[in-house]
């Protein structure tokens, strides 16, 4: 070994791996393992294990509340109630682009984000702008109170109705 | 009783307290010119010497001290910010405004930081094509070259972090429309978004760690390679010269007087 000084007597069986060596590979192995040890922490620590979010679940009231073929968006919850001629659905008031907060353009039967210039039809599908994805639409149910539910973080197929 | 203001500091050098904090002495020679320098925690990052004409506004226009310059107004004008701010969501705003309204000089302080936050990203890009088209990036200094490139994200990351303190709608949404830009990251994505903000929304813990980021975890990694761009200055020869230039070479003179 050229790091092992005259004088030394080398006492392992291996003389490929020596003293010095073996040391120096459990220091560095021990130090890989503390790194790895220490970003699997930091990940775990950064990422918070409770959140005080509302949830996604909200009630949106009684359906009567929503005169036919009218658009409502809320802006607490973020989500468009739409009572249509085929039924009650909800859409996902936030931009598939940045996430801005779309809004109902009555006049042109749109609705339109403001930060970017999106445009989607009242079923959400694209007409226009940077937007890369149709507004999704959310599971909605009526509740044994006869309330709107809707379930923010369950997106379904388009074109499925709440009838009343 | 008539002694010079020279005189006085000569007398005041040659003093036991003075020569126990600067041991370079009182001399006037090129050596303790340089020891000057030399000995100092703060100074030794610089040149001993540097060229007169460098020291001339033409050379670099001063963008880098500019720059500098704007750091230093945003770290005092930003502590004292902090007196008043708290990075809460009922606080956040009505702290602005109480700022702006209510605090003696609160909007003198808060349009300071503003304004110098605008001027030191402007100072960066300026500085940086100023080094760019003279050529200055080229080795031996295209490392420092980098550091500059890491600086110009610290700044960036640091006027983006401040960004959302004020907590209006201005801030929500551009920090909003921001970590979405963020969650474009592949696989990763909606990972990085969700340790960013530390939720699913732009909420009470967002605000924080963009705080803790812009107080305190930012302006010290900006330091720290604000330090080494500086260091490196001197290490790869100081600043860069046209050595078309004649008088550039020939002439050279102390960095700072004697003290």
């Amino acid at each position: 070994m050229a790091e092992e000084k005259k004088g030394r007597i080398q006492t392992s069986a291996n003389p490929a791996v020596g003293r010095r060596d073996f040391f120096v590979k459990m220091g560095l192995g021990s130090l890989g393992l503390a790194a790895v040890g220490t970003a699997a922490f930091g990940y775990q620590f950064l990422s918070p294990n409770v959140l005080y979010e509302p949830s996604p679940v909200v009630n949106m009231g009684k359906p009567d509340s929503y005169p036919l073929d009218s658009v409502t968006l809320d802006l607490d919850a973020r989500i468009f109630v739409i009572h249509s001629q085929e039924g009650f659905f909800s859409l996902n008031a936030v931009c598939t682009h940045l996430g801005c907060l779309t809004a109902w353009k009555p006049e042109i039967q749109t609705i339109a984000c403001p930060c970017h210039g999106s445009k989607f039809t009242r079923e959400g599908v694209k007409k226009e702008g940077p937007a890369p994805k149709p507004l999704p639409w959310l599971r909605m149910w009526v509740s044994d109170a006869g309330d709107l539910i809707v379930d923010r973080a369950n997106d379904i197929r388009p074109m499925e109705f709440v009838r009343v | 009783m008539s002694i010079s203001f020279n005189e006085y500091l000569d007398e005041l050098r040659r003093t036991r307290v003075w020569r126990s904090i600067f041991r370079s002495g009182s001399d006037n020679s090129a050596l303790h010119n340089s020891l000057v320098i030399q000995q100092n925690v703060f100074l030794h990052l610089l040149s001993t010497k540097v060229r007169k004409r460098m020291l001339e506004f033409s050379a670099t226009w001063y963008l880098g001290t500019l720059t500098l310059s704007t750091f230093g107004i945003l770290v005092i004008t930003g502590i004292l910010l902090m007196l008043y701010y708290h990075p809460s969501v009922p606080e956040a705003y009505a702290d602005t405004k109480d700022l702006q309204f209510v605090v003696s000089s609160g909007q003198f302080l808060r349009n300071l930081h503003r304004w110098s936050a605008h001027a030191m990203v402007i100072l960066v890009f300026a500085h940086m094509f100023r080094v760019f088209y003279r050529g200055a990036y080229r080795p031996p200094r295209e490392f420092n070259w980098v550091i500059g490139v890491v600086l110009l994200l610290v700044t960036l990351l640091l006027s983006y972090t401040g960004y959302l303190l004020p907590w209006d709608q201005l801030a929500f949404w551009a920090i909003t429309v921001g970590s979405n830009i963020a969650s474009a990251v592949p696989v990763f994505g909606a990972k990085v978004r969700f340790l960013m903000l530390g939720g699913h929304f732009v909420n009470a813990n967002a605000l924080l760690r963009f705080y803790v980021l812009h107080c305190m975890i930012l302006p010290l990694a900006a330091l720290f390679f604000i330090a080494i761009h500086f260091w490196r200055i001197r290490k790869d020869g100081g600043l860069y010269a046209r050595h078309s230039d004649p008088e550039v070479v020939m002439t050279t003179s102390p960095a700072r007087p004697a003290l």
